[in-house]
């Protein structure tokens, strides 16, 4: 590592530098965090008069409850699914943008639009498209001998809730696949040209494998994002329903704890969800790091 | 700048001059729509007949919502005077003793007149404590009837003046209108949990829990996976896979609604309080009102149905000048010409017996046909243990809990009787939760 070393001669500087951005760290993430696992050990009733330590009670009873382990396995699928159906179909567009020579600039801004599109609007938006009575697309797919139901049939739901938060996320790894596509060496490629590979051949051989890296990003990213950030998306078209077939862990976080009132066992489940995201981003950092070579 | 300053410090003091004038009351509610707009409106009047208290009603969004957002608030200092809470969160707020100031109690401190008697007596009941006190003032409150389309009955060769009676002739009647294709689906309800589980036992004086349906103590237990349930559960399903039932989706069912107005379903059963809705929505079709359907071969006269809606509770921790003005408005609340007005065009409840009387002094109820129903439905003979009402802790998400199972049901993955075992242990779990963090 060859980074440049920035020298302070006050020595107070560099922190007095780095307050502002600690403070808001403190206050905004390591104070609620530690309130977090602080009633995660605890019992108490929604106004708080009486709080009971009861140790690692509210963990016991989530390994033994079907249900959050039902959660936890779901969001596996939810994440892995959005996370290849987006990357895949990001990286489709971004290889074909990438091929146009004037036309790239209008497709590139169309397909970021979504992006721009709050999760909850996203989620309304194909609830409208799915719904059952009105919906365009139940409408279609009844042609085709398919009853669409998302409110009973959960493997629907899990689809519609998949597409929607997928359908946002392409824009995101969209941008950084084109990115990644057009800093690939032109030498790297006329080279290949010239000796005689065709264009799915360089993209397989050439182009793909150094985008490893931006893949790798993408993919924590978006495990993260569909972990995290699809609150909005499941609250506005499903509800976590049917039967739960679409409550992840963060639904559930909110059903337990903000529906519910259940604080200690709401705040044991988004420790545990903490958990994972470090785990992630562990994982990130030691790989990202070290990157893959080419 | 000076200039600007000087203008800052009178408004401040402007500002000051007139909170001290009146004493501001926040009433958290969750009435969206009209029936905020409503809300609203009554409070302006109740400011505009006096000038020491100014009551400042805030939207809060959903139910839950509201409650959350008032607990949080209570936890941090931060609480409104005045919250409304429906009634599925009753019991939790009877187990936050300290926080809740007692509407008999406050009344009683403000010397403001409070008398048990004049409220209707199913509504008393359902919100008093063991002792008879009302913890919390009724505001709206409804039971849910039947709503029918009388121009899909006509087309199916059904008189429409007559609606089914039990639930043998909504399933009759309900082929009918399929097999003639004067609609596409019988019946569908709103609330599944509410409606179709709740005031099913109710009105067929089953027992939903132990205890008096929970009133006795925080140690009961459900019970409504009794053969009634299962057999009714069951009903509904196989009538979904006729084609004569059609799911109205979790919760309050909102999609029941759409169903009825679209004339898809020819029937629906929802709280009274869509009345105002159904009338609203219903421009193509006559609807008609009816009590709720019952089995003739389970209950010879049914029992009343219970009670749902909100009420207002009062939350410690205000100024005594504050709980001066929320007595004053709560006297106001409950005159008998602002709850007419309120039930009259809501379709919630009246609360006293005096509004009802108005009303009917007023002719409104023979005006408008089907008006009374509900409230003729919800004191009729006398309630029972069974059909006092429901009262649990954590009770929000054993009606989710309730969805979730009646789903199951629809979707072939367990039948009737599974899924309401199911439902009965899965609620029970949250029962002895809430025993365990309200008994430390």
């Amino acid at each position: 590592m060859d980074t440049k070393r920035t020298t302070f001669n006050n020595r107070l500087l560099p922190y007095l530098l780095l307050a502002p951005q600690l403070a808001i760290t403190l206050v905004f993430f390591i104070w609620p965090a530690a309130q977090a696992v602080k009633s995660s050990f605890e019992r108490e009733d929604p106004f708080g008069f009486s709080t009971v330590f009861v140790g690692l009670t509210h963990y016991r009873q989530l390994f033994a409850d079907p249900n959050y382990l039902d959660a936890l396995w779901r969001t596996a699928v939810f994440a892995v699914s959005v996370t290849a159906l987006s990357m895949l179909l990001g990286l489709a567009f971004a290889a074909a943008v990438d091929r146009l020579a004037r036309s790239a600039k209008i497709y590139t801004t169309l397909l970021v639009w979504p992006y721009a599109v709050a999760p909850v609007v996203a989620g309304v938006l194909w609830w409208f498209l799915f719904n059952t009575s009105t919906g365009l697309l139940p409408f279609f797919l009844e042609r085709l001998g398919i009853r669409w139901d998302h409110d009973l049939n959960g493997t629907h739901a899990m689809i519609l809730i998949i597409i929607a938060a997928a359908w946002k996320q392409i824009s995101y790894n969209f941008l950084f696949f084109l990115a990644g596509l057009q800093s690939v060496p032109q030498s790297l490629i006329e080279a290949a040209a010239i000796d005689g590979s065709g264009p799915v051949r360089r993209f397989f051989t050439i182009s793909l494998p150094l985008l490893s890296p931006t893949t790798f990003f993408l993919f924590i990213i978006n495990v993260n994002y569909t972990m995290f950030d699809t609150f909005p998306i499941v609250d506005a078209t499903t509800g976590g329903g049917p039967a739960q077939a679409t409550t992840t862990l963060v639904y559930k976080v909110y059903q337990d704890g903000y529906v519910g009132l259940n604080i200690g066992s709401s705040s044991a489940q988004s420790v545990l969800l903490m958990l994972i995201v470090m785990l992630l981003t562990f994982v990130q950092f030691r790989f990202v790091e070290r990157r893959v070579q080419y | 700048m000076f200039k600007k300053l000087s203008m800052a410090a009178l408004a401040v003091a402007l500002s000051a001059t007139s909170s001290l004038a009146a004493t501001e009351v926040t009433w958290w509610h969750a009435m969206g729509g009209e029936l905020g707009k409503k809300l609203e409106e009554i409070a302006q009047k109740f400011n505009e007949s006096q000038s020491d208290y100014k009551v400042v009603p805030v939207y809060k969004g959903s139910y839950p919502e509201t409650l959350t957002a008032a607990i949080a608030a209570f936890r941090a200092g931060q609480q409104p005077a005045i919250v409304q809470v429906f009634e599925v969160g009753t019991g939790t707020m009877m187990a936050a003793k300290g926080a809740v100031y007692p509407v008999y109690k406050l009344m009683a401190d403000e010397g403001e007149p409070f008398d048990t008697k004049t409220f209707l007596s199913p509504v008393t009941g359902y919100y008093s404590d063991t002792k008879g006190n009302i913890l919390s003032l009724p505001f709206n409150s409804s039971t849910p009837i039947m709503y029918y389309n009388k121009d899909v009955f006509k087309k199916a060769g059904l008189d429409p003046e007559v609606a089914p009676k039990t639930w043998k002739e909504v399933e009759e009647f309900s082929r009918k209108i399929v097999s003639s294709g004067a609609a596409k689906c019988g019946l569908t309800s709103a609330w599944i949990t509410w409606v179709q589980t709740e005031n099913l036992s109710a009105l067929h004086d089953k027992p939903f829990g132990t205890l008096q349906n929970g009133f006795g103590g925080v140690k009961s237990e459900f019970t409504f996976n009794g053969p009634l349930q299962a057999k009714h559960w069951a009903n509904l399903k196989k009538w979904q896979d006729e084609g004569l039932f059609k799911y109205g989706g979790p919760v309050g069912g909102d999609q029941a609604a759409t169903m009825f107005y679209s004339q898809e379903c020819a029937i629906t059963m929802n709280s009274s309080a869509g009345r105002a809705g159904v009338i609203n929505n219903a421009k193509t079709f006559t609807p008609g009102f009816a009590p709720l359907p019952y089995y003739d071969d389970e209950i010879k006269e049914p029992k009343n149905s219970i009670i749902g809606g909100a009420t207002l509770w009062v939350l410690n921790g205000k100024e005594k000048a504050t709980y001066k003005g929320v007595a004053k408005f709560f006297s106001y609340l409950s005159k008998p010409e602002v709850q007419a007005d309120w039930h009259q065009f809501t379709g919630y409840l009246p609360i006293t017996n005096a509004a009802y009387d108005l009303g009917q002094k007023q002719g409104y109820y023979a005006k408008n046909p089907g008006s009374d129903i509900a409230i003729k439905q919800i004191t009729r003979g006398t309630p029972s243990e069974n059909s006092k009402g429901v009262r649990f802790g954590n009770f929000t998400q054993v009606r989710t809990i309730v969805d979730e199972e009646f789903q199951a049901l629809l979707a072939n993955k367990k039948d009737a009787k599974q899924a309401l075992d199911s439902a009965v242990q899965r609620g029970n779990a949250l029962l002895r939760e809430f025993e365990a963090a309200n008994s430390n």
